[in-house]
C-alpha cells in the first residue's frame, strides 16, 4: 500500500484546520459584531455560500482567480515564482475553502449564545473589549468553537471535488485519501480501495468521538459536578 | 455626588422616558421603585453605558458621560460605575478569586494584597478557589460585591440585588450588605419592585412607571403620602376608594359609602382615599354613634398570616357596592377580643391618604 495519500491528506487537513480555525473565528467575530441588520444578512449568506455550493464550483473560482493565466496567479508566479495550482499548497486551500463555513457558522453560533450580562459585566469592570473576547467570549463559547473545528478539520480531510479541480491528482504530491480511492477504483484496484476507505472511517470516527468527549466535558462549570 | 439623567429609549415596543436629578451624600441610597418592566433596569444600564440610549443626557459627578446632542458617550470601561447584576453574571469559567481579580490593573504584588484584603473583607476565606456554580447565593453575591468594589467605583449600580435569593436567606443578606455597604463611600442607586428593601436602604426615592418617573422625593415622605394611585399602589396599600369632596375639611368615601373628617383642610382636588391596612383602630358601638370616621364592620373572612391576621370587612351600612377593606392586626390582640363578630374600626384622621390619579 502506498502511504502517501495517508500522509499528504493529515498534512492537509492539519494546516488547513489552523488557518480555518483562525479565519472562522474572526469572521463570526466580525458578523457578530456588525451593528447593521442588513449587512449581517448579505454577508453571512456570502460567507456561508461555500457550504451549499458543489465543490467544483468552489474549484472553478479559485481556479479563476489563482490560475497562471489570471493576474493574481501570474503574479505571484513571475515575481514569486509561486505556482499554487496544482501543488500542494493548492489541496490546502481547497480544504480551507470548504471547510470554512462551518468554522465559521458553529463559532457564531457560539459567540452569540454567550450570555450578554457577562459582556456587560466585564464592561462595567474596566475590560478592554479585546481581553473580554479572549477571556470570557473564547473560554465559553468554546464548546461550539471546538466542535466547530472539529467539523472543519474532518471536512477538510474528505474535501474531493475542490482539490480534483484545483491540485489535481498528482500522486505524491496532490493524491488526498479521497483522491487515491478515486484512483484506485478508476483503476479497478478494489481491494487497494478498500484499504483507503478503512482509514478514513477510522480517523472519521476517532475525530467524531473526541468532539462528543470534549462536549461533554464542557459541562465542568455547570451546576451537574456540584450536586454529584 | 450628583447624578442628572433625561433619557429617552425605545425597545421592545415600549418608551423608556426618564428623567430625574439625584444628589446624594456619601453611602447614601437612591431607590429606583417600579413594577417589573416598567424600565428601570434599562435606566441603570442606560447609567453603566453598557445600553446607549436613543436621545438624551447623563451626567456623574459632574461629568457628562452621555450626550446625544454633542455626540458625546464614553465607553462603559471609562465610566468607573460598578454595576451589580441581577443574577450577578460572575464569570462560570472563572473562580472567585480570578472573578474578583479581573478588573484589577495592578502589579502582581499590589494585586494579591487586595486581593486578600477583599477577600477579609467579604469573608471569602477558604472559597478562593471555587467556582461560582460551587458556591451558595450569598457567597455569589460577595463575590460579586467584591469584584465591583474591588474596582473602586464612583458610582454603584444595584439591579435588584435580592429578587435572586430565597425569601429566608434575603433578610440576613440585606444586613450584610448593609454592613459591607458601609464600608463603601459612593453613591449607591437601587433598582428594585420591593418596598420594604427600598424602606430598608433608601433615603431617596423615584417611582417610575410604564418608562416613566411618576415620583421622586424622601423615602419617608413617599411612604407616608404617597399622592399618586399608581404610587400607593406600589408601596403596597390595598384600601381604595374613589371620593368625593364635601366641604375643606371633610370628605365621602364613595365605594365604601362612608362620611370622614379630614386632619388638615383641603387645599386640592383628589381622587381617591386609601387607608393602610394597619392603621385603623379598634372602636366600640358608644363611639359609633357620637364619634365620626368609625366603620361599623361586617366581616367577609380572616385570613390568618404568620404573625398577624388579616380582616376582610365591608362596611355593613353600604348596600350599593360591596368594597371589601383590609384591616391587619397583630395575632395577640385579635385573639384577646371575645366579641368577634361584631367590629366597629375608627380611621383616624391622620391615616387617611389623599390620592390623585395622575400629576
Amino acid at each position: 500500500m502506498d502511504y502517501s495519500p495517508i500522509l499528504i491528506s493529515l498534512k492537509t487537513a492539519s494546516l488547513s484546520i489552523v488557518i480555518t480555525f483562525f479565519i472562522g473565528i474572526f469572521a463570526a467575530k466580525w458578523v457578530v459584531e456588525l451593528k447593521s441588520q442588513k449587512a449581517k444578512i448579505i454577508i453571512d449568506g456570502l460567507l456561508t455560500m461555500p457550504l451549499v455550493l458543489p465543490p467544483t464550483v468552489l474549484g472553478f473560482f479559485i481556479l479563476y482567480i489563482l490560475g497562471v493565466k489570471r493576474p493574481l496567479g501570474r503574479l505571484l508566479l513571475e515575481f514569486f515564482s509561486v505556482k499554487i495550482v496544482f501543488s500542494w499548497s493548492a489541496t490546502v486551500i481547497a480544504a480551507v475553502a470548504v471547510s470554512f463555513p462551518l468554522m465559521y457558522r458553529s463559532a457564531r453560533g457560539a459567540f452569540e449564545q454567550v450570555d450578554k450580562n457577562f459582556i456587560q459585566a466585564a464592561r462595567t469592570l474596566g475590560m478592554c473589549e479585546r481581553s473580554i473576547f479572549w477571556r470570557i467570549i473564547m473560554p465559553l463559547a468554546l464548546p461550539g468553537v471546538t466542535s466547530g473545528g472539529i467539523l472543519s478539520f474532518t471536512r477538510g480531510l474528505g474535501e474531493f471535488g475542490a482539490t480534483a479541480m484545483i491540485a489535481g491528482n498528482i500522486a505524491n504530491k496532490t493524491r488526498t485519501l479521497p483522491l487515491a480511492i478515486y484512483s484506485e477504483v478508476a483503476a479497478g484496484d478494489m481491494e487497494g480501495a478498500y484499504e483507503y476507505v478503512v482509514i478514513v472511517l477510522i480517523v472519521s470516527f476517532i475525530v467524531l468521538s473526541l468532539m462528543n468527549y470534549f462536549t461533554i466535558k464542557e459541562s465542568k462549570y455547570s451546576n451537574k459536578d456540584v450536586i454529584k | 455626588m450628583s447624578l442628572k439623567v433625561r433619557i429617552k429609549k425605545k425597545f421592545k415596543g415600549f418608551l423608556l422616558n426618564v428623567n430625574f436629578e439625584a444628589c446624594c451624600d456619601n453611602g447614601e441610597y437612591l431607590g429606583l421603585l417600579g413594577s417589573s418592566g416598567s424600565g428601570k433596569s434599562m435606566t441603570l444600564k442606560c447609567i453603566a453605558g453598557v445600553e446607549t440610549p436613543d436621545e438624551g443626557y447623563i451626567e456623574l459627578n459632574g461629568r457628562v458621560v452621555f450626550d446625544s446632542n454633542k455626540k458625546i458617550n464614553i465607553k462603559p470601561q471609562e465610566r468607573n460605575v460598578g454595576y451589580l447584576f441581577q443574577n450577578y453574571a460572575l464569570f462560570p469559567h472563572m473562580t472567585a478569586e480570578e472573578n474578583i481579580g479581573i478588573g484589577l490593573k495592578l502589579s502582581k504584588k499590589e494585586k494579591k494584597y487586595k486581593l486578600n484584603e477583599l477577600i477579609k473583607t467579604f469573608k471569602l476565606e477558604g472559597l478562593e478557589k471555587k467556582y461560582p456554580s460551587q458556591l451558595s447565593g450569598g457567597q455569589q453575591q460577595r463575590v460579586a460585591l467584591a469584584r465591583i468594589l474591588a474596582y473602586e467605583p464612583d458610582v454603584l449600580l444595584l439591579d435588584e440585588p435580592f429578587s435572586a435569593l430565597d425569601t429566608y436567606l434575603k433578610e440576613k443578606l440585606q444586613n450584610e450588605i448593609l454592613d459591607f455597604l458601609l464600608t463603601y463611600h459612593g453613591m449607591v442607586i437601587m433598582v428594585t419592585h420591593s418596598r420594604d428593601e427600598v424602606y430598608k436602604f433608601c433615603k431617596n426615592l423615584c417611582i417610575i412607571d410604564n418608562g416613566k418617573m411618576i415620583l421622586t422625593g424622601k423615602t419617608k415622605d413617599i411612604f407616608k403620602q404617597p399622592k399618586l394611585l399608581k404610587v400607593a399602589k406600589l408601596i403596597g396599600c390595598k384600601n381604595f376608594s374613589s371620593c368625593e369632596i364635601l366641604s375643606s375639611n371633610s370628605i365621602y368615601a364613595i365605594d365604601w359609602n362612608l362620611k370622614l373628617k379630614l386632619e388638615n383642610s383641603l387645599t386640592d382636588n383628589y381622587d381617591y382615599i386609601s387607608v393602610r391596612e394597619h392603621t385603623f383602630k379598634i372602636s366600640d358601638e358608644d363611639e359609633f354613634k357620637m364619634g365620626e370616621n368609625i366603620i361599623e364592620c361586617k366581616i367577609i373572612k380572616v385570613i390568618e398570616e404568620v404573625f398577624e391576621y388579616i380582616i376582610v370587612f365591608e362596611n355593613i351600612n353600604n348596600k350599593k357596592n360591596k368594597v371589601p377593606i383590609w384591616y391587619k392586626t397583630k395575632k395577640d390582640e385579635w385573639d384577646k377580643r371575645k366579641d368577634k363578630d361584631r367590629l366597629f374600626l375608627r380611621i383616624p384622621e391622620e391615616a387617611i391618604l389623599l390620592i390623585k390619579n395622575s400629576n
